[in-house]
């Protein structure tokens, strides 16, 4: 299935959730409510389809084919 | 020598939103060549609040700025930098929002890449919409006391007037409007953009502000740390100063030694 990650394309497995695709990308494992199971701060914030989407709701929202995600985090600025 | 002297650090502490805050210099991120530098020139500036971006997560970068403040113990105030319209404005503030768990967000809307001054519409309806959704909004703002007052009304946290264009270090371009919408607040006021040296902000601090805020002078000198530092002090001397009410301005001079009682030199 191929979905649009921060503007380019992306490939996940059909019925991924956002967890699935954040821990994919971050590389750290998630638990249901969207906290990093290292027990430390993610740091980043997921919007789908131009809607942002709190990560307690990540785990109930299912990726469909041609979906856009942007996934940010802090960086140096201002 | 006897009489008060009021200490460094402690007594004048600046409180935003219930939250006490050590230092009145809020530092900004952009332009450090390297994490490490960053982290020195920061903690050099005794800053305890620092602006960051919100940008894509890359897996390529090293390294987590945000960490790096967690691990200072530097809170963290999330900017809207790159948005030139209202609604990219709240989307990112929502973005920062969830990712660092604040509710405070340095509202920047700007006009055009060019100047980088805020657009005043965009920036008001903003600040409607995000006050509305309970953040606490820090509005990067002209150095207009009519607008400044129009944000303070609409529920802005904190006004942040500029002193000139962001990155440009021409310091404090109208001290006369900058007093003016300190007189008029009634939040705080931060000195945000334009500084570009320690001075810069000494004057800030001695015409009212409650805070002043700055990157690029810090990030990009030639000793990063050594400025950091110096702006600290700065900051502190210009409060001080404020406190202490400086003397009038005179058209001619006023003698400090007493004409009376000269020696007589026949």
């Amino acid at each position: 299935m191929n979905i649009t990650l921060n503007g380019a394309a992306h490939t996940v497995a059909a019925g991924a959730s956002l967890t699935a695709l954040v821990s994919q990308v971050t590389g750290r494992p998630l638990s249901a409510d969207g906290q990093a199971t290292d027990g430390g701060r993610l740091g980043v914030a997921v919007a789908h389809n131009a809607q942002v989407v709190p990560r307690s709701q990540w785990h109930a929202t299912v990726l469909n084919d041609g979906d856009d995600v942007e996934l940010v985090t802090a960086v140096q600025g201002g | 020598m006897t009489g008060t002297t009021m200490p460094l650090t402690g007594a004048d502490t600046l409180v935003i939103d219930g939250v006490a805050l050590e230092s009145r210099l809020i530092m900004g991120t952009g332009g450090a060549p390297s994490l490490d530098g960053l982290g020195a020139a920061l903690v050099a500036s005794g800053t305890s609040l620092t602006t960051v971006a919100m940008r894509r997560y890359s897996p390529a970068e090293t390294g987590s700025l945000f960490q790096l403040l967690v691990d200072h113990g530097i809170r963290v105030l999330p900017n809207t930098a790159g948005c030139f319209t209202a609604r990219d404005a709240v989307l990112t503030a929502e973005l920062a929002r969830e990712a660092l768990e604040t509710d405070w967000v340095k509202l920047e809307v700007i006009a055009d890449e060019h100047t980088l001054l805020p657009d005043a519409v965009e920036l008001v309806e903003a600040t409607e919409q995000l006050v509305n959704r309970g953040f606490k909004v820090f509005a990067y703002t002209n150095d207009d006391p009519v607008l400044a007052l129009r944000l303070e009304n609409l529920g802005a946290t904190a006004v942040m007037p500029l002193g000139a264009p962001i990155g440009t270090g021409l310091g404090i371009l109208n001290p006369h409007n900058i007093e003016l919408i300190v007189s008029r607040a009634g939040v705080p006021v931060v000195l945000d953009a334009g500084i570009g040296t320690a001075s810069d902000a000494a004057l800030a601090m001695e015409l009212g502000c409650d805070a002043v805020l700055l990157a690029t002078a810090v990030t990009r000198a030639q000793n990063p740390a050594l400025m950091g530092e110096a702006f600290k002090h700065a900051v502190l001397a210009g409060r001080m100063a404020r406190q202490a009410g400086r003397i009038p301005r005179r058209e001619h001079a006023l003698a400090s030694s007493a004409m009376e009682g000269r020696a007589e030199f026949l």
